[in-house]
């Protein structure tokens, strides 16, 4: 991806945290601490676990109906991330040969279950994480951890380096126009010259970073992040945390899809 | 060098958030002591600047995992270890949350990777006794290369332990070693580079910007004592050589390995690995599960799997769900009609929700 598209997908991202919906209007903390559920049931799942980590996919879709969010999009962008879990997981069909299970003359190994099974895993969660982030946004989301503990200085970091990534991208493509403009454009520059641009552009960013800063000392900034939303974790945070928490446990040790199953046969 | 949540264990997860956590709650208050006003925007602003710089990356095959610039060593070379573990830490979190690069649950083992082991290990260890006072010139570049060099080598060592204990993919971890380990170094070897051209750079543009060097104590590179010099190259030596001894004795053969491969991790010595430990045992002490079932990390030994090269065992292992038919139908219909249905609910929920709003 080149700058220019991560730009644009920071933005995408902010303008769907933006919405207005049941679980934009839930409390950060609340969804943080679902999500965080969500990844470590996912995770408990033995290797060879496919099916009855399926039923964890209704999370995921009720958020995303309920929440309004561009299904088609996220799906994209977890299959833009995709190519890393499908590298190793395909390892796992050469490697791990144990049968498992015979479907007529056709022996299914070990690998190609815990494939399949690494592959829903990733599904699972980053789409968890995509919508955490799309449901809350970069400062309801520090303000929420700030609440849960996370060190102010941190939380603080965290949204400078976000709002400094815009600084720096500017000055970047300021300083690139300003070569583009000054070469004839029949050979490219050097690679010397990059060296000097990348220190430039760190020093130019710094100067800007250090003016940004006092700007926002000189308009009483002392470290908090303040919040249009009021934070407060009331009942429906409660009931949204304990129902998901429940199902989630429904899940992993009742083994829901094989009840299920067992109900249909 | 990001990993993905779809490797891992809950247990190491968890035990590497930990410990992750644990040192950024002693970085935020040593920072807190330090109330240094230039310190804010300067790490916020390297922060972003790692954080563009680390775009550039490139996948490595069977691993999971993607390298680029770490820029670990850098942040400490120019803040101090407390303040670039911070900067790492936010601008992880940040990749995880927005790019996918990383999972949210493996976060603990990438701030311990690629945050903890460049500016705890490599930059006070490494880089401070061979660097010296200066930051410019061919000693420090040489110092940063090397410290480079062995934080990324720890750091794939940490991969491949992380990996190896979660026990979700296959790949054994001699053959993962063997890919990370010469590809991280010459990783380490660009970062390096990259890392003191760059401190050179600022040491000579901007010397205030320098943190980690007080304002006026005059360059005199010549006049230093010999003897930090020689503790740190005797300290890297003995890194070295632990980690090529480590590779030697791990000498496969056969079942031995698949053996290790399930049950052995914690004997491997390496330093890494005691923080494991003791990261673990923590964890126990303060379990938020504790009946709470995490099978996935430690698999029975019995069940030791052999070398791909070999015949296939008679009976399947006891953790393959599918051995009664009768289980694997209800469970395979089950699934699919879950399945279903989640789709279903949220597509009846979406179509409310629209409904609503016009």
């Amino acid at each position: 991806m080149s700058l220019a598209t991560h730009y644009y997908e920071i933005g995408r991202m902010d303008e769907l945290a933006r919405a207005d919906s049941p679980i934009h209007r839930l409390d950060a903390r609340a969804q943080i601490l679902t999500v965080a559920i969500f990844l470590v049931v996912v995770m408990s799942f033995p290797r060879y676990e496919t099916f009855a980590l399926m039923p964890l996919l209704l999370f995921p879709c009720v958020l995303l109906a309920l929440a309004g969010l561009p299904t088609g999009y996220l799906l994209r962008k977890v299959a833009l991330a995709a190519p890393f879990a499908i590298c190793v997981g395909l390892c796992n069909p050469l490697l791990d040969r144990t049968p498992i299970g015979q479907i007529g003359s056709f022996t299914l190994i070990g690998g190609w279950v815990s494939f399949a099974s690494i592959l829903l895993r990733f599904l699972l969660t980053v789409l968890a994480a995509l919508i955490l982030i799309a449901c809350t946004g970069i400062h309801r989301l520090c303000a929420g951890l700030e609440q849960l503990g996370l060190p102010r200085i941190l939380a603080v970091q965290i949204l400078f380096l976000y709002r400094y990534f815009f600084v720096i991208g500017a000055e970047g493509a300021r300083m690139l126009r300003g070569v583009a403009m000054r070469s004839t454009g029949d050979q490219p520059p050097p690679w010397r010259l990059y060296a000097t641009l990348a220190g430039n552009l760190l020093l130019r960013s710094i100067d800007r970073a250090q003016r940004i800063y006092r700007g926002m000392l000189a308009r009483g900034f002392d470290g908090e992040v303040r919040l249009l939303r009021p934070a407060t974790f009331g009942w429906r945070e409660a009931l949204f945390v304990a129902g998901w928490s429940l199902y989630f446990l429904a899940v992993r040790q009742g083994d829901l899809a094989l009840r299920l199953g067992r109900a249909l046969e | 060098m990001h990993m993905a949540d779809a490797l891992l264990s809950p247990t190491v997860g968890a035990t590497m958030w930990a410990a992750s956590m644990a040192v950024t709650a002693g970085c935020a208050r040593h920072l807190r002591r330090r109330r240094d006003d230039r310190l804010v925007p300067l790490m916020g602003v390297l922060g972003a600047f790692v954080f563009t710089a680390q775009m550039i990356n490139f996948a490595i095959p069977g691993t999971g995992s993607s390298g680029h610039l770490g820029g670990g060593l850098l942040l400490a070379i120019l803040l101090g270890p407390a303040a670039a573990f911070l900067v790492i830490t936010s601008v992880l979190a940040i990749q995880a949350l927005f790019f996918m690069d990383g999972g949210l649950l493996a976060l603990g083992c990438n701030i311990f990777n690629l945050g903890f082991l460049p500016a705890f290990v490599a930059y006070p260890l490494l880089y401070r006794p061979l660097a010296g006072h200066t930051c410019h010139g061919g000693r420090a570049a040489l110092a940063a290369v090397l410290a480079a060099i062995i934080g990324l080598q720890l750091g794939a060592l940490s991969v491949v332990l992380e990996t190896t204990c979660s026990g979700i993919s296959a790949l054994p971890y001699r053959a993962m070693l063997l890919l990370m380990q010469p590809i991280h170094l010459a990783i380490g070897t660009v970062e390096g580079l990259a890392t003191a051209a760059l401190v050179g750079f600022l040491a000579q543009a901007r010397p205030e910007a320098l943190l980690t060097i007080p304002a006026n104590t005059p360059a005199t590179p010549f006049t230093r004592p010999l003897r930090p010099v020689l503790l740190g190259l005797l300290l890297a030596a003995a890194l070295l050589g632990g980690l090529v001894s480590w590779l030697a004795s791990v000498r496969p053969d056969g079942l031995e390995w698949s053996i290790a491969k399930l049950t052995g991790h914690e004997e491997l010595p390496s330093p890494a690995n005691r923080t494991h430990v003791q990261a673990a045992h923590l964890q126990q002490q303060t379990a938020l599960l504790p009946d709470y079932n995490f099978p996935a990390a430690p698999p029975a030994p019995a069940t030791a799997t052999p070398p791909a090269t070999a015949t296939t065992p008679a009976t399947p292992p006891p953790d393959a769900p599918a051995s009664q038919t009768g289980t694997s139908v209800a469970g395979l219909l089950g699934g699919v009609l879950s399945l279903a249905l989640a789709g279903l609910t949220g597509l009846v929920l979406q179509i409310r929700t629209r409904k609503k709003r016009c």
